[in-house]
């Protein structure tokens, strides 16, 4: 290690426990892993709630049109543009990203892989707080003259670079620079668990011993940071077609609107792996511990992924089907599209595997992974159909779409949310979750989210076409048997949301009241389950050495069903 | 904080952590690079016209930056030595050479853009000005971080504190001119 080393900054525990912090230092402007995680998991969450806020609003609208939307208003054929956009973006990059990749990774990796923070705790910081501004800026756009941007989360051209086309000549902006300086919070996020997870390791944990979340985080990230290079790109010429009379996208003056369609969605697809691999990684966490079961084929897993990330890069325009691509090129994009499938495919096996002869515990972490399992494999499955191009071309922009990716993205985005969040809630907080509320919330969730969305791929099938505003205008989308179904998804929605208080309840129930949690209450083997729960600053008095791979459970001749890693054998 | 996190002493890929990450942040840079040339390139093969456009640039004085930039980077690679060597001063001193090659690159870059735009070939005259003002740009933007951060470090490097962070910036450096020598033909030479 040739690295210069500043003298005095040898001992990390000189400033233990003798320094009382204040709110700012400590809630604030911490540099500590821990709360940055928690400030990105809160903001992701509050952002949740804003995004199901306009779900709710343009849900109303659809199935009682012209309604006066109790909290909301009216909803006018502009702002219910802008409302389905925002409801997008933000769910994917200000709910999705924020909670699976930054808060888990950042509560995670360190504590996975026996180091008290970040190889880099001020950018980790700066990270957020960019982060933050980007959640600002976006949400100011909505009170801007014009209002906020309508176009589309894909806010493809002529409709994102030309106001006379949007009307939202300061809303496209803002969203462009909000989407523009996430990215630059996650860049320096993911460059910081990449190099924390290569060189912060534990004394003794080879490649093989880190455990599969902690490796999908990292994977995630290099696909981020190789991804969205060409959208940042991209980006910087949407912004200057708005503002400097730039003609990138412009057909008239010698440029190309198909060229943002290839930057986004060159990002735009691997995006969905970024999402996906952390879910899929909290989902293998969670499982062999109520299976009591070794992981099934970690290796195998991991050069699943690797394939992949790889693959994901070769699929993207298959969501330009329709976009005036070369049918031969379109033949292509279906077979990489196919393909894809088949890794994840194989993912599902290897989890159904590793339930297979376990002696499971349907808690309530349990339920949420076995879920996310069950419903995006429905989200997969579909997803064939349409990236068949001959299929496609008859289910593009129809609510199949809608309903597909909402399958994929719902279990990534709530159901791993809160698998992750139940089965770490006693390291984050000292304090157990009421398992009956838990269960209440579970069910209450899943159910009325099936009862949303397979409706909608009926509706899509018979030709419901996304993006429109009041059905009524288009007698072939207006039999009664199809407003009659739009009721019913709202009333779905209705129900999901109210089953959100459960949780919230259970959250400030368990916080105040909930027993105290020991070190290690799920009997688990990583590291974090070593330290105290909540883990001090530091992490750990002192920090542990690794002796052995992550999933070893139920080892026979053994006394206690597990094994943890910092354990000498 | 005055205490240092164990974890950003560790090293357990075998790289120092700094140069890892300056490793991870060129490998972002060149998809953003990568993405914007190959949307030039993809537009370029489409629009013969725009080889009259293109005859408009100043080859000269392209060449000119070329060589001053690539210059610069023997100057950063003898910072790098004297850093090894840990002769502070003598790092520093590189490292200015460097700083004073970017900063030409920059005046002169500006002195063409101001000719250039006095003629109206500004950002929005065609889609090939746009591609050149766009790309040029956000290379110019790296020199400029470059040579800012480069500052900092000849400041720090010239009291012998810091010194690795000399390779670092460095390697960033050589990164921001292999970028131009993909800019300078594409941008000047192809007419």
């Amino acid at each position: 290690m040739a690295e210069a080393v500043p003298a005095g900054s040898q001992d990390p525990h000189g400033g233990h426990g003798h320094h009382e912090q204040s709110f700012w230092s400590k809630y604030v402007f911490s540099t500590d892993h821990k709360m940055i995680a928690m400030q990105y998991m809160f903001t992701g969450m509050a952002m949740g709630m804003i995004g199901a806020f306009m779900a709710y609003a343009f849900r109303m609208q659809l199935a009682f049109p012209g309604m006066e939307v109790p909290l909301y208003g009216l909803v006018s054929p502009a702002n219910y543009n802008s409302l389905v956009t925002n409801h997008g973006t933000i769910m994917i990059f200000w709910v999705a990203m924020p909670v699976l990749l930054a808060g888990f990774g950042n509560f995670l990796i360190p504590l996975m892989i026996g180091c008290d923070d970040m190889v880099f705790p001020r950018i980790n910081r700066l990270s957020y707080q960019i982060f933050l501004l980007s959640a600002i800026v976006l949400l100011a756009s909505f009170f801007v003259p014009g209002g906020a941007f309508g176009g589309a989360w894909t806010a493809y051209p002529p409709l994102s670079s030309e106001a006379q086309y949007s009307l939202t000549p300061m809303g496209s902006s803002f969203w462009v620079v909000a989407v523009a300086l996430e990215f630059v919070a996650f860049l320096m996020g993911g460059i910081n668990f990449v190099t924390t997870a290569m060189n912060s390791r534990a004394p003794g944990m080879k490649m093989y011993d880190i455990p599969i979340v902690v490796w999908m985080i990292v994977i995630a990230s290099i696909l981020f940071m190789a991804s969205v290079g060409p959208l940042i790109a991209g980006a910087i010429m949407l912004f200057f077609d708005q503002n400097l009379g730039t003609a990138f996208y412009d057909p008239s003056r010698g440029g190309d609107p198909i060229l943002w369609q290839h930057l986004f969605w060159f990002f735009g697809h691997p995006e969905v792996y970024v999402v996906l691999l952390p879910a899929l990684g909290v989902t293998a966490e969670i499982i062999p511990v109520f299976a009591r079961k070794k992981f099934f084929a970690y290796k195998t897993v991991l050069y699943t992924v690797f394939a992949t990330g790889v693959l994901s890069f070769t699929v993207w325009a298959h969501h330009q089907f329709i976009a005036g691509i070369d049918p031969r090129m379109a033949n292509i994009f279906t077979v990489t599209t196919l393909l894809i499938s088949v890794p994840i495919a194989e993912m599902c096996f290897v989890y159904i595997a590793t339930l297979w002869g376990g002696s499971i515990t349907l808690s309530t972490p349990m339920l949420w992974a076995l879920a996310f399992v069950a419903e995006f494999l429905i989200g997969g499955v579909t997803g064939i159909f349409l990236g068949a191009s001959g299929a496609d071309i008859y289910m593009h922009d129809t609510y199949f779409v809608l309903a597909h990716f909402h399958y994929t993205f719902y279990p990534i985005a709530i159901v791993g949310t809160f698998a992750g969040f139940t089965f770490w809630f006693p390291k984050m907080f000292g304090r157990m979750m009421d398992d009956r509320l838990g269960k209440i919330h579970f069910w209450g969730s899943i159910i009325p989210f099936n009862c949303i969305f397979i409706p909608l791929f009926v509706l899509g099938m018979a030709g419901q076409h996304r993006r429109i505003f009041d059905f009524n205008a288009y007698p072939d989308l207006a039999l009664p048997w199809m407003q009659h179904t739009r009721e019913f998804v709202t009333i779905a929605l209705l129900v999901m949301l109210a089953f959100q208080l459960v949780f919230f309840y259970n959250v400030w129930k368990s916080l105040r009241k909930g027993e105290k949690a020991s070190k290690n209450p799920w009997k688990s083997n990583t590291l974090e389950w070593t330290t105290e729960s909540p883990p001090g600053h530091g992490n750990w008095a002192e920090l542990p050495t690794v002796y052995r791979g992550p999933y070893e459970y139920s080892v026979p001749d053994r006394e206690e069903d597990y094994w943890p890693q910092n354990q000498p054998s | 904080m005055s205490a240092t996190p164990i974890a950003t002493t560790r090293s357990s890929a075998g790289m120092p952590t700094g140069l890892l990450a300056v490793w991870w942040v060129i490998a972002s840079e060149i998809v953003i690079f990568g993405g914007l040339l190959a949307s030039y390139i993809m537009h370029r093969l489409a629009h013969d016209a725009w080889s009259a456009h293109a005859a408009n640039t100043n080859t000269w004085i392209g060449a000119f930056n070329t060589l001053v930039l690539l210059s610069s980077s023997l100057a950063a690679v003898l910072g790098h030595k004297a850093a090894e060597e840990g002769d502070g001063a003598k790092a520093a001193r590189q490292l200015w050479y460097t700083f004073a090659g970017g900063a030409t690159f920059l005046v002169v870059k500006g002195f063409e853009w101001a000719m250039e735009i006095s003629h109206g070939y500004t950002i929005s005259a065609n889609t090939f000005w746009s591609f050149y003002y766009t790309a040029a740009g956000l290379h110019a933007t790296h020199v400029l971080a470059g040579i800012i951060i480069m500052a900092v470090v000849a400041r720090k490097a010239a009291r012998n504190v810091d010194l690795h962070h000399v390779e670092l910036i460095g390697v960033y450096w050589h990164f921001v001119d292999v970028v131009w020598i993909f800019l300078f033909p594409l941008l000047y030479i192809a007419k």
